[in-house]
């Protein structure tokens, strides 16, 4: 390419260069900045990530939560993927209109939707009492249980749409050319039909961790503070204990996991393939 | 497998019984009876939407039939699904499994019937080696041209030693030439694997070059049935001698019928025709169709029974042929094939030739 043609190029870019910079990369770098420095210069933020058991707790917590909430979805998003690549035409629109349906409600409005469902004189407590399934009212809410049914409820999507995407290239001859060849329903699908929709699995899966870490507000609200997860420690950190220095250290923890199981996962699949960028 | 085998599989036969196939209120099979014989080679010919591929995925079991039924050698297997049919299929667009290498593809139907890698490795060795590829089995189909994923696909259909070789336009996807050398190597391996195939095209030049036995469908109707030479000598209907090769069609009126042979008038003018005046309509009208080899061109008036002039108005050269379109008098536009080494006129455009014929070189077909 030619030189002068190449630095019109760099001017073209700058602007967004310049945004990510200033409203991006700017913040980070405080964030990291302050995290080493607040209350003193050091990494006596970060000793607590060995020393305190609460933090312990709080990452076993959110770990533990994430694992469950990403396999639950995974699997959940796999079926509804999988179904509506099967069935008809108008079907599939009506199943994608309600996979998205999700997304246009606040995540507000849908936690406190879940609350109400799963309190202890809500719909399913009161409906499994009156069916006289059950004597005492169940706990489901302000727990894990909680937290993953609303968890698993908003990521389910973020699971269907990479998964179906894969599904819709696969091509259903290859199903019936392993029928053909002597495979069972079965076994067409667990060594042909899966195989193929791998790549969707994967992008789903780190789609649904990376998002269920960072996590605020439905585990806040479903939790009702007896699911303390790393971001609302972060919050109660920064707002109500004011202390800086472990927010920070806390949120730059939580960036780098990110970055971490993101490299796992690069160990053993072609990342820029499973995201399209190959 | 071929080595070592004792060559006395003979093949299985088939039946479909008034097979239909009804997609809401469209027949897309509607009535078929058919028999292909132990071991033969039977190509289903037809154009777009003449019930080909259904009539073989209903064979196979992908679609289930609204009717009649299918048997192998006397079982009834029409509600069978696919897996349970034993059968060797090559899909259009090969439908190689692309995650596994070419080795392990050949090896899945084997794998699938409980025989272990190692056990089935000489099986796949032979199979690779039959289709000529045994030096890419590791390789990945992705990494294989076309006319070497379809060899595998093909070892992956015998390596199981299936009772019938189904085949849905195996050679669709090839350049011509590719085309026409695995024409040879398909008809020699069901000389080698004495397999029942059945062959789904809409190429009339695979079905005649490859067949024991063509049938020629027609919205979902069997048009003609038989060997190849029989069906391009003899078609039945003016649809079979526009399909299988081509065909001039002269319409005329009967005149006098003496000896075997008759005379009829098109155009004004009078032509013989050897056989019986078959197929005439209420009005005395036959059809006639001439194939463009049997047209000997002349620069002088031939003495053949039928002879009529007419000037060229296009002409392709082929290397081998010539190909040339003559506007007649009283015929109206012909066409005439003839070697191009031995052309006895000059290819030139507005060129006044002869074109003559013997009366048994043309047939009375049905207008249909």
């Amino acid at each position: 390419m030619h030189a002068s043609l190449r630095r019109v190029y760099w001017w073209l870019i700058a602007p967004a260069v310049l945004l990510m910079l200033v409203f991006y990369i700017y913040p980070l770098i405080q964030v990291l900045w302050i995290s080493v420095t607040d209350p003193v210069p050091g990494l006596g933020n970060y000793s607590e990530l060995i020393d305190r058991a609460l933090i312990h707790r709080i990452w076993m917590t959110t770990i533990r939560v994430c694992v469950i909430t990403t396999a639950i979805t995974v699997v959940a998003g796999y079926i509804v993927a999988y179904t509506m690549a099967q069935v008809g035409e108008r079907q599939r629109t009506w199943m994608m209109f309600c996979v998205l349906l999700t997304f246009w409600l606040s995540v507000l409005i849908r936690a406190f939707a879940w609350v109400m469902l799963l309190r202890t004189q809500g719909l399913i407590n009161t409906g499994l009492q009156e069916l006289g399934l059950i004597d005492q009212p169940l706990r489901l809410v302000r727990n894990e249980f909680g937290v993953i049914v609303g968890m698993v409820h908003f990521m389910l999507p973020l699971a269907v749409l990479p998964i179906y995407s894969n599904m819709t290239g696969i091509q259903e001859r290859l199903v019936s050319a392993a029928r053909g060849l002597g495979a069972s329903p079965w076994v067409a699908f667990k060594d042909v039909y899966l195989p193929l929709s791998k790549p969707g699995l994967i992008s789903a899966t780190i789609l649904v961790f990376v998002f269920s870490l960072g996590f605020f507000i439905t585990p806040a609200l479903l939790g009702g503070g007896k699911v303390v997860m790393i971001s609302e420690y972060i919050q109660v950190s920064f707002e109500e204990t004011l202390r800086w220095g472990q927010a920070t250290m806390l949120a730059s923890t939580l960036l780098f996991s990110v970055f971490l199981s993101l490299a796992l996962v690069a160990r053993f699949v072609d990342l820029k393939k499973v995201f399209g960028a190959r | 497998m071929p080595e070592g085998s004792t060559g006395a599989r003979s093949g299985h036969a088939l039946s479909l019984r008034n097979l239909s196939k009804v997609y809401g209120s469209l027949a897309a099979v509607d009535g078929v009876d058919l028999d292909v014989p132990r071991g033969s080679f039977l190509t289903l010919l037809g154009p777009s939407g003449s019930g080909k591929t259904t009539i073989l995925m209903s064979i196979a079991g992908f679609v289930e039939p609204s009717g009649g039924s299918i048997l192998l050698d006397d079982t009834d297997i029409t509600r069978f699904p696919p897996d349970k049919r034993n059968f060797g299929m090559v899909f259009q667009g090969y439908a190689l499994f692309p995650h596994m290498t070419v080795a392990d593809n050949i090896w899945f139907p084997l794998k699938v019937r409980g025989v272990s890698k190692a056990d089935a490795s000489a099986k796949i060795k032979n199979a690779l080696e039959l289709v000529q590829m045994g030096h890419l089995a590791e390789r990945y189909p992705s990494q294989l041209s076309g006319g070497q994923q379809q060899r595998v696909a093909l070892a992956r259909a015998i390596v199981f030693e299936p009772d019938l070789l189904l085949l849905d336009e195996p050679l669709s996807a090839l350049d011509k030439k590719l085309r026409a050398d695995l024409q040879w190597e398909l008809k020699s391996l069901h000389q080698r694997l004495g397999t029942t195939f059945i062959y789904v095209t809409h190429d009339q030049e695979e079905a005649l070059s490859m067949s024991d036995t063509i049938i020629i469908l027609r919205d979902g109707k069997i048009e003609q049935q038989g060997v190849p030479g029989e069906l391009y000598e003899k078609p039945a209907t003016r649809f079979v001698a526009d399909f299988l090769g081509k065909s001039n069609f002269l319409e005329g009126t009967v005149g006098e019928v003496k000896d075997g042979a008759f005379t009829y008038v098109c155009g004004g003018q009078p032509l013989v025709q050897a056989g019986a005046a078959k197929h005439t309509k209420m009005s005395g009208q036959v059809l006639i169709a001439l194939r463009p080899e049997k047209i000997a061109l002349t620069t002088e008036r031939p003495a053949a029974t039928n002879a009529v002039s007419g000037q060229i108005t296009a002409f392709n050269y082929y290397g081998s042929a010539y190909h040339f379109q003559v506007k007649t008098e009283a015929l109206g536009d012909l066409i005439a094939t003839t070697p191009a080494w031995t052309c006895a006129i000059e290819p030139s455009i507005g060129n006044t030739i002869w074109l003559g014929w013997e009366p048994d070189a043309s047939v009375v077909v049905r207008d249909r």
